[in-house]
């Protein structure tokens, strides 16, 4: 195909690099043609943008933290804030253990499609997805539950009746950015799983805007976006609810 | 069989003992089939590139006539009416925000990245060409509301580039009500775009070079792209953390940055933030962009210098690793800008100790140029000519960077003219000398004609001698005492008369040097039709992008096969060769006797 005429003859000897297993990973990077070798495109896209995200949610959470440190007001103290009353008496946290028991629950179905995904087993990686789809939109639905409660109970981002202006204004930020972020995740899910199942990756059909053709290595692209969404809850989990 | 679809590996060793194949299978390029996917929504690094580059110096222009108007109330205040203290803090904040973001960054990353990275690395184009033609037009988006500013109800902001808070966002700042929404909305929009195209260029240098390119043969011009490319994906976060937060705090009422404050006798609605945040997140930025403009520059003025002085680059892998260790250090040294904000005394200890020891990589840098030119076989051409002043520029403001760097100095000399002196130099003039010889250098690539000699060194010594008349005597006022970002000075007992006769010297020259541009733009129009042919390599050069089967290089750029490489960058004068330069795609006079060196040994 696109090979063809190359005289192997022509081209560079292969260099050989004999040593550790240290200078051969250093030798591989500084090599030629690919610096991370059999590592697609787009999967080292999504790395490079995943650690730019990081650094997002990293200064948004540094941020937060610093509000949080530097207030002269008190906190609202969150497992009060994020209770919820079930039958006549307050679970605290009880929603947001929830929530997060899904999101965790979606990376595993994430990681099942993925593995079906390689198997070419279309239809078990479309459903998984659809699922994983379901589980996200079931996170997001329950966030926007736990937002009108708070504006119910009078949060807004400027104010809240408990203490700090700061709580609702890092609240709404950060679960909201996170949101958006998952959000995001469900259209992709839905437009990747519409695709595996109709089987585009087999017959070659090109994609409607980039007009190329996609590989069944673009759901453990998905997947890795997916993960990073979950693993960042993770820490908004921690820092938000738990401190 | 290879596979063509995402330049996924191909399956299949190679043959043994005989030279790899092709690692990456060939993209699946877009092919345009109407003008306008080929001119207008072209997925074409290269078009893209040019698309990039005139909006960005179309932009810059505003910004230049912004400092026409500011250097005209310096000098004769109150002789454009039309100028009060408003309008003067509004044309500021455009002039330094154009000039830093929307100009610099776009044009060396979009402009020269898109254009030099898959031609320098031999590759097709870039490696996701939708997502890179979204990049230009979300920047070309960004730029659109930037401009729309002008047009809001009370003006663009007038908060300084900095916008610091909480007077970014209080009555009585102009542009309170709509421009500094307006700018902060065309910031997230320029972070997006620049993100789509960051990712493109990042993953091309790291995944897509042609055969026998190795790291190690990179000209430096693509080291210095990639490292500012990633330095900006790490730090335009922060900045978009700062605008989402601040836009949140003048919509929503937020109070993220804003302490309680009293405006004019009345308690604002905020209290309980701090504006100490927003400088962090703004200099987390703010420090890691001087360098974002500064390392494309440091490589191109490399190669600049290597192939007009016909010698190799002194020191190639100590300039790989001073791009590489300076762009990791910037991250550790934002806090110099905040000196005067106050800090504990050993945060600004260290901050002046991390800064100071950014001074010995780039010294490194300037040492290795000028070793390159010692005993090279210097041709006076016009590039050649921008990168020498690039080097004598940017030692000049680099040592006024290293007074600055120290707390004891910089506190009295903060916010004075000293300091626009200094960044004028260093970030200013220097990486625009380099802009401009980076266009004389590649102009007959892009447009298979050669600029115009005589008009090219009218300019550059018109913009070299005029930068120093500008800029120099503004040191000076700084040190008597003269302030930065004021609209008028008045009666002081402090500054002398003659510091206005000394405005009014800066002020003509610099209508002067603004003038002169018109003459290189006139230069780029007019040699697009009647330019000397150039050929494919005028320059004798060696890197890939010089040999293109066409000039200008046509859709994949290599016609039917990707040039395989075989040596460095820098093989200029080299003993024994036939001509006095080697590209890195020639096999080399002598490959059939010791194949082994040339592959490897002589780089
Ligand atoms: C024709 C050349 C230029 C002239 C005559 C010029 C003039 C000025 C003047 C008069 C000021 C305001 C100083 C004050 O009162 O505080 C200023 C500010 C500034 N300029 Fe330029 N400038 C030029 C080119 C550039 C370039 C190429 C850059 C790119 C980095 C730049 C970046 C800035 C910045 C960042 C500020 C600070 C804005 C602020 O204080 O918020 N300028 N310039
Ligand atoms: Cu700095």
């Amino acid at each position: 195909m696109t090979e063809s005429s190359l005289d192997p003859a022509a081209a560079p000897p292969a260099q050989a690099r004999p040593g550790s297993g240290w200078r051969r990973f250093a030798a591989d990077w500084a090599s030629d043609q690919t610096s991370f070798k059999g590592v697609s495109w787009g999967k080292a896209m999504m790395w490079v943008f995943l650690l730019s995200d990081t650094f997002v949610f990293g200064c948004f959470l540094v941020a937060y933290m610093t509000a949080r440190m530097s207030t002269t007001v008190p906190w609202p103290n969150p497992s009060e804030v994020f209770a919820l009353e079930i039958g006549g008496t307050e679970v605290p946290l009880i929603l947001i253990a929830i929530m997060t028991f899904v999101l965790i629950s979606s990376s595993g179905t994430m990681a099942l499609a993925v593995h079906y995904g390689y198997l070419r087993d279309r239809r078990k990686a479309g459903r998984l997805m659809l699922a994983t789809a379901l589980f996200g939109a079931c996170f997001v639905g329950m966030q926007a539950f736990e937002w009108t409660k708070l504006i119910r109970e009078g949060v807004r981002p400027w104010t809240n009746p408990w203490g700090a202006p700061q709580f609702g204004s890092s609240f709404f930020m950060i679960t909201g950015f996170h949101g958006t972020h998952v959000t995001i995740g469900v259209i992709f899910l839905l437009v990747l799983a519409r695709k595996v199942l109709r089987g585009d990756y087999e017959t070659g059909r090109r994609g409607f805007f980039t007009s190329r053709r996609g590989r069944y290595e673009a759901i453990e692209i998905m997947g890795l976006y997916w993960h990073f969404v979950d693993l960042v809850w993770v820490f908004i989990f921690a820092f938000f609810y738990l401190w | 069989m290879v596979d063509v679809t995402h330049g996924g590996p191909i399956s299949g060793g190679t043959a043994s003992g005989a030279a790899p194949a092709f690692e990456v299978g060939e993209p699946d390029l877009y092919h345009p089939r109407s003008w306008v996917t080929k001119y207008v929504f072209s997925q074409d690094a290269k078009v893209i590139a040019i698309q990039y580059g005139l909006t960005a110096m179309a932009i810059g222009l505003v910004a230049l006539v912004l400092s026409w108007l500011m250097r005209m109330q310096l000098a004769f205040p109150g002789l454009l009416p039309f100028i009060d203290a408003d309008h003067y803090y509004q044309f500021i904040t455009m002039h330094g925000m154009i000039m830093v973001v929307y100009l610099l960054t776009a044009l060396f990353l979009g402009g020269f990245g898109n254009y030099l990275i898959p031609l320098m690395l031999g590759a097709r184009d870039m490696m996701f060409p939708y997502l890179n033609m979204l990049s230009y037009w979300i920047y070309l988006a960004a730029v659109l509301l930037l401009v729309a500013g002008f047009f809001v109800p009370g003006g663009p902001t007038g908060a300084g580039w900095t916008l610091y808070p909480p007077q970014a966002i209080l009555a009585n700042t102009p542009g309170q009500s709509w421009g500094i929404v307006v700018m902060l909305a065309s910031l997230m929009l320029f972070i997006i775009g620049f993100t789509m195209g960051g990712l493109n260029y990042v993953v091309t240098v790291l995944q897509g070079r042609t055969r026998g390119l190795t790291l190690m043969r990179m000209p430096l011009t693509i080291w210095g792209i990639f490292t500012a490319t990633v330095m900006a994906l790490l730090a335009f976060p922060a900045l978009f953390v700062g605008a989402v937060m601040m836009l949140f705090d003048r919509l929503l009422g937020t109070s993220f940055f804003m302490p309680a404050i009293v405006v004019t006798g009345e308690q604002a609605p905020y209290g309980g933030g701090s504006p100490i945040l927003f400088q962090h997140l703004f200099w987390f930025f703010g420090h890691p962009e001087v360098y974002i403009v500064a390392l494309p520059a440091f490589g191109i003025v490399s190669d600049l210098i290597s192939t007009h002085a016909r010698k190799n680059i002194f020191g190639y892998r100590m300039m790989v690793w001073a791009i590489v260790g300076i762009g990791a250090l910037s991250f550790v040294v934002w806090a110099h800008h905040m000196y005067v904000s106050g800090m504990n005394p050993g945060f600004g200890f260290f901050f002046a100790t991390t800064t100071l020891i950014i001074a010995i990589p780039t010294a490194l840098k300037v040492y290795n140029w000028v070793l390159t030119l010692w005993r090279g076989d210097i041709h006076f051409t016009v590039p050649m000519l921008f990168a020498l002043g690039f080097i004598v520029t940017f030692i000049n403001g680099g040592l006024t960077g290293l007074f600055l760097g120290n707390v004891v100095v910089d506190v009295p000399l903060s916010d004075t003219m000293f300091v626009v002196a200094h960044f004028h130099m260093v970030m200013g003039v220097a990486p625009i000398l380099v802009i401009f010889g980076a266009i004389y250098h590649w102009y007959p690539k892009i447009t298979g004609r050669m600029l115009d000699t005589t008009l090219g060194k009218i300019h550059f010594w018109m913009t070299f001698l005029g930068a120093y008349l500008i800029f120099f005597p503004m040191h000076y006022l700084g040190l008597l005492g003269v302030p930065r970002r004021y609209f008028e000075m008045g009666e002081t007992a402090f500054v002398p008369a003659s510091a206005a006769t000394l405005n009014v010297f800066i002020t003509i020259t610099a209508l002067v040097v603004g003038a002169t541009q018109m003459l290189f733009l006139f230069n780029l129009a007019w040699s697009l039709r009647h330019g000397r042919e150039a050929g494919g390599n005028p320059w004798r050069a060696t890197t890939l992008e010089w040999q293109t089967p066409e000039t200008p290089p046509a859709h994949g750029n290599w016609g039917a096969e990707r040039p395989v490489v075989y040596r460095w960058a820098y093989d200029y004068s080299v003993p024994g060769a036939p001509q006095d330069f080697l590209p890195q795609n020639d096999p080399g006079p002598d490959l059939a006797s010791s194949g082994e060196t040339v592959a490897e040994g002589v780089r």
